[in-house]
């Protein structure tokens, strides 16, 4: 839609999306404010927006009480393990549905999807009874396992989506030319595809990592993520936000920041096959 | 299928996988999980200390109370054993040591001196005669106040007000022009926040529960005193959004000076005298939780308590470290380095008895409150349960927390407090029913 | 086109996928059901045998029950109308030309990388306290008093939270959708002497039928079952108990897994009911 345009319309635009993007970063942004402020300070009337005395004190007493290191690894190795995993499996199934359809084609896709609105909470039981069995209880191989299975329909149709974009033709040609099914897949979908499989990696991360259900109820010590991290912050005793804002910006940064740098990545494959 | 998933992930992931294995033979790491408490996080930068003493190792699993009790009762009941020991309450360890799922602690060292436990702790953390859970802490519940509010409000606390001198004060003490509360008190949905606070108010209003047949008993006048006292002073002279409050708001309030007098666990005491903490600390008096003349006073009981679920392999380090961590010892290392007023109280006899900790301002006021609560005895009119602020049956957590749910929409005007009251009758009887005691 | 060959090829490359998640859905799902016929009370001794459906009829007649489905249903459909509504305005405008475009997008999907607990706990704590909270104090700077959202608009607060975390996702889709637009027809129709509600009534709207579906679809089956929202915030009080919170209050308050299986079971109909009716929908939108 580009069109010819007037300075004063730019500015425009500009205001209002500046108006509105800032209003919706807000509290994010005061967050990570108010984890530099004294707890006095970060209840103070009227709120205190710069102008105050930055400390890292909140910083320092959050990392004496709990390791964070320790569950952002567990977090990156989950979110991570599950995600690779959950592409292994969701290419080839993806390829298939995408290039030889059949009948059951979108019924399978749709009953794929329909997985995923199980209540977690109904079946935390046989879940955990299962784990008990297995020896997965607290340990990152379970966890990545449950996360890999829930995130997996959106992986399988998200991919589904790119691979249909992709003209059946190419395809055509390199078995013509005698390619394999393997370095059909390997050498020349993939390469096509680079761009919806890196945004499908990126939304999975995303979602695995900002699980809180499955990662708290199946973890103790040995792999327990960053939702743990946080969940011995909610409600400490006496003035918090203070520090329940550091916490909280400690479990969200990283995330954020993978998130910002690969937007450009994540936009551009994050479509579901939402245009045509 | 089993298979197949195995191997496939197995293969694919078994790089990624942390070991969770622990091959020392003597030196043992013990997992534990606790709740967020002040005392519990101090524990834990002690936990050095107990390293150094016997070379086992701790890893800690803090977490916020709500998700703690979901964790472990989810490990006990399946005996999944994620956790070598749990931070447990008097409502769970005679239920768990009935069921055989925690491991007697009868047989701790004579160093240990578990008869110098306070008899009303280690009665609730036992089931017939054998102790399951040794407290960390104990608490009763009781007023503190603003003496210089008090004196304000030209009026003056006596050791062991009644409910409607409580109002009174209550309502002279506000002053909403300067953000002044009279009162505040927990109204949070939950049975361990503003269920545990209204259940201990009934009490001293002659309401319970049950009858001597596990009828619930919310039809009665005594239970629509206690919900109607309660809201109309709290609508009076309380903060605003109180039905959202729990311990750590009203605590917040408090300590802010935002509250005339709150009436909550003993422990909190500590806190608002605390200067680094608390803007009120020199201005704080304490007096027994209320009555209304009918012999039972508004106090509860609990204690967070140490337990070792069944089946763990490390029992015997885990004793040790029970022993640590309740035993005098801990007491004196932590008077050591922060003060007396810092330890853990409500656990030990000793403690009260020691000439340096009876200077701290509400160890009398704690220990009397603690010596007056009565769990086998708590109502005016006779009950089948034991407890005070809950009864000590397996279904109470599911009830209690969806009356509290009704009481909560109650007091912020979604319903009225006959209709809140209704509705607990119902489904009270309904679960009643379910789990077979009708 | 396809050979045979690769026909089996395709399918074999299907099986781990389906099987995964055909033992992922049938395993638990197993259990649940066996669980929901029996009287299962961890606390009392454990399974006591067979009920046959007093389960069902008892979660069913708990005066929580059909409140519970409203709540849901309301949760979800005011989320997704919030973030339809404004993910169209938004993406239109973000569409524009402007200056810092790629840092304004950044702002906007920021809350998408928030963790739903932690946001639960800044909206909950930093924002909507009623004493202490940011809100109170702009409604006192205003001379009004403060709103105690949890209490007396607890709905309302939970579908705003849920909104700000899910509208970055609808506005994303929706962007890509808008790009896509046909620049020259909208200039056409412009010529035409075309208005701007006409334009979007009639060219914008369409177009993004498809990308508004697939919002829908996506929203629903996550906003079903959001859980952690609600249990730091209301904790279930002041009708925001929505189904799945029912059954975790259930199965791990009450300790009645019996009970709370059942529960579950009626969560898996009420999804697949709406999944039925959305793919009706999605069916025709999408062609998958």
């Amino acid at each position: 839609m580009a069109r010819a345009i007037t300075n004063e319309r730019k500015i425009i635009n500009t205001v209002a999306a500046w108006g509105i993007g800032l209003l919706i970063f807000f509290p994010i942004l005061w967050t990570i404010l108010t984890s530099f402020k004294t707890e006095a300070q970060a209840i103070n009337d009227p709120p205190l927006f710069l102008f105050f005395d930055w400390t890292l004190e909140n910083y320092a007493v959050v990392q004496e009480r709990s390791n964070y290191g320790r569950f952002l690894w567990n977090s990156i190795f989950i979110a991570g393990g599950s995600t690779l995993l959950g592409v292994i499996i969701a290419i080839p199934a993806a390829w298939s549905m995408a290039f030889v359809p059949s009948k059951r084609t979108k019924d399978i896709l749709l009953w794929m999807l329909s997985t995923k609105m199980l209540p977690a909470v109904g079946v935390l039981y046989p879940i955990y009874l299962l784990f008990i069995q297995f020896g997965l209880l607290d340990s990152i191989l379970g966890l990545t396992i449950v996360l890999m299975l829930i995130n997996l329909p959106i992986m399988v149709w998200m991919l589904y989506t790119y691979f249909r974009e992709i003209p059946g033709e190419i395809l055509e040609a390199a078995r013509m030319d005698g390619a394999t099914l393997r370095s059909e897949i390997l050498y020349v979908l993939t390469p096509m595809a680079i761009p919806g499989i890196a945004s499908t990696l990126l939304l999975n991360f995303i979602l695995a990592w900002n699980e809180a259900f499955w990662t708290l109820n199946l973890t103790a010590a040995q792999a327990a993520p960053l939702t743990a991290f946080i969940a011995s912050y909610s409600s400490p005793e006496g003035l918090f936000y203070a520090k329940l804002s550091a916490a909280s910006t400690m479990a969200i940064l990283p995330i954020l920041i993978l998130g910002w740098f690969s937007q450009k990545q994540l936009v551009r494959g994050l479509t579901f096959g939402a245009v045509k | 299928m089993k298979y197949l998933t195995r191997t496939l992930l197995g293969a694919a992931v078994a790089s990624l996988m942390a070991s969770t294995a622990n091959a020392d033979g003597h030196a043992k790491t013990l997992t534990i999980a606790t709740v967020n408490n002040g005392d519990m996080i101090r524990m834990q930068k002690y936990t050095d200390d107990f390293t150094k003493k016997t070379g086992h190792k701790v890893e800690w699993v803090t977490l916020e109370e709500n998700v703690l009790r979901q964790r472990v009762t989810t490990d006990i009941t399946t005996k999944g054993g994620a956790f070598d020991i749990m931070t447990i309450g008097m409502y769970e360890t005679p239920i768990w040591g009935k069921n055989g799922w925690l491991v007697s602690l009868n047989d701790l060292s004579a160093e240990y001196n578990a008869d110098d436990i306070l008899p009303a702790m280690r009665g609730g953390l036992s089931y017939e005669g054998t102790m399951y859970a040794a407290p960390f802490y104990g608490e009763s519940s009781m007023i503190m106040y603003r003496s210089d509010l008090m004196e304000k409000a030209g009026m003056e606390m006596p050791e062991a007000p009644t409910w409607d001198f409580i109002a009174k004060a209550a309502a002279a003490m506000t002053d909403r022009g300067n953000e002044i509360n009279g009162i505040c008190l927990r109204g949070k949905a939950g049975w361990g926040e503003g269920g545990a606070f209204i259940t201990a108010m009934s009490n001293s209003f002659g309401a319970r529960w049950f009858d001597e047949n596990w009828n619930a008993q919310f039809d009665t006048k005594e239970w629509a005193d206690t919900l109607n006292f309660y809201k109309s002073m709290m609508d009076a002279s309380g903060p605003p959004g109180y039905a959202t409050n729990g311990f750590n708001e009203n605590l917040s309030l408090f300590q802010q000076g935002k509250c005339g007098m709150w009436i909550d666990a003993t422990v909190a005491a500590s806190f608002v005298t605390n200067p680094n903490d608390s803007t009120v600390a020199d201005k704080v008096g304490f007096a027994l939780a209320p009555d209304t003349g009918l012999g039972k006073r508004s106090n509860w009981l609990w204690a967070w308590a140490l337990a070792i679920p069944a089946g763990t392999q490390k029992a015997d380090a885990a004793k040790e470290f029970i022993e640590w961590a309740t035993g005098t010892g801990y007491i004196e290392l932590v008077a050591a380095k922060e003060g007396w007023a810092n330890v853990p109280p409500g656990a030990r006899t000793s403690l009260y008895e020691n000439p340096e900790y009876k200077k701290v301002p509400f160890a009398k006021m704690t220990l009397d409150s603690i010596l007056s609560a009565d769990p086998t005895n708590s109502t005016v009119k006779p009950s089948p349960y034991v407890g005070i602020q809950f009864a000590a049956i397996p279904e109470f957590a599911g009830i209690a927390t969806d009356v509290s749910q009704e009481f909560s929409a109650a007091y912020a005007g979604q319903q009225t407090v006959e209709e809140a009251l209704a509705k607990a009758q119902a489904l009270t009887n309904d679960a009643m029913e379910a789990a077979g005691y009708k | 086109m396809a050979t045979q060959n690769s026909r089996s090829a395709a399918r074999l490359m299907l099986a781990p996928a389906v099987i995964l998640l055909l033992g992922w859905m049938l395993v638990p799902l197993t259990m649940t059901l066996w669980f929901s016929f029996r009287k299962y009370l961890p606390l009392r001794g454990g399974d006591q045998g067979w009920v046959g459906f007093d389960n069902y009829v008892r979660f069913v007649s708990s005066s929580s029950f059909w409140p519970s489905v409203q709540t849901t249903l309301i949760i979800v459909g005011g989320v997704l109308v919030i973030t339809v509504v404004f993910g169209i305005l938004l993406a239109l405008l973000l569409d524009q030309p402007m200056w810092g475009q790629g840092i304004v997008r950044i702002l906007v999907i920021a809350p998408f990388f928030v963790m739903p607990t932690v946001s639960a706990l800044v909206w909950k704590n930093i924002f909507m306290d009623p004493v202490n909270g940011l809100f109170a104090h702009l409604w006192k700077f205003f001379g009004a008093t403060p709103i105690e959202w949890l209490s007396q608009a607890s709905v309302q607060s939970i579908i705003m939270i849920v909104s700000w975390q899910w509208l970055p996702f609808a506005t994303l889709i929706l962007l890509t959708a808008v790009q896509s637009l046909d620049g020259e027809q909208l200039e056409a129709s412009e010529m035409d002497g075309a208005k701007p509600l006409q334009r979007f009534g009639y060219i914008i709207l369409p177009h993004l039928a498809r990308a508004i579906t697939i919002v829908v679809l996506i929203q629903t089956i996550f906003l079903l079952s959001i859980f952690a929202e609600i249990f730091v915030t209301t904790g279930g009080a002041f009708g925001t108990k929505t189904l799945s919170y029912l059954i975790f209050q259930r199965v791990l308050e009450s300790q009645n897994i019996g009970l709370g299986s059942a529960g579950g079971i009626y969560a898996v109909i009420l999804a697949n009911i709406v999944a039925i009716f959305l793919m009706r929908i999605v069916g025709k939108n999408l062609d998958a």
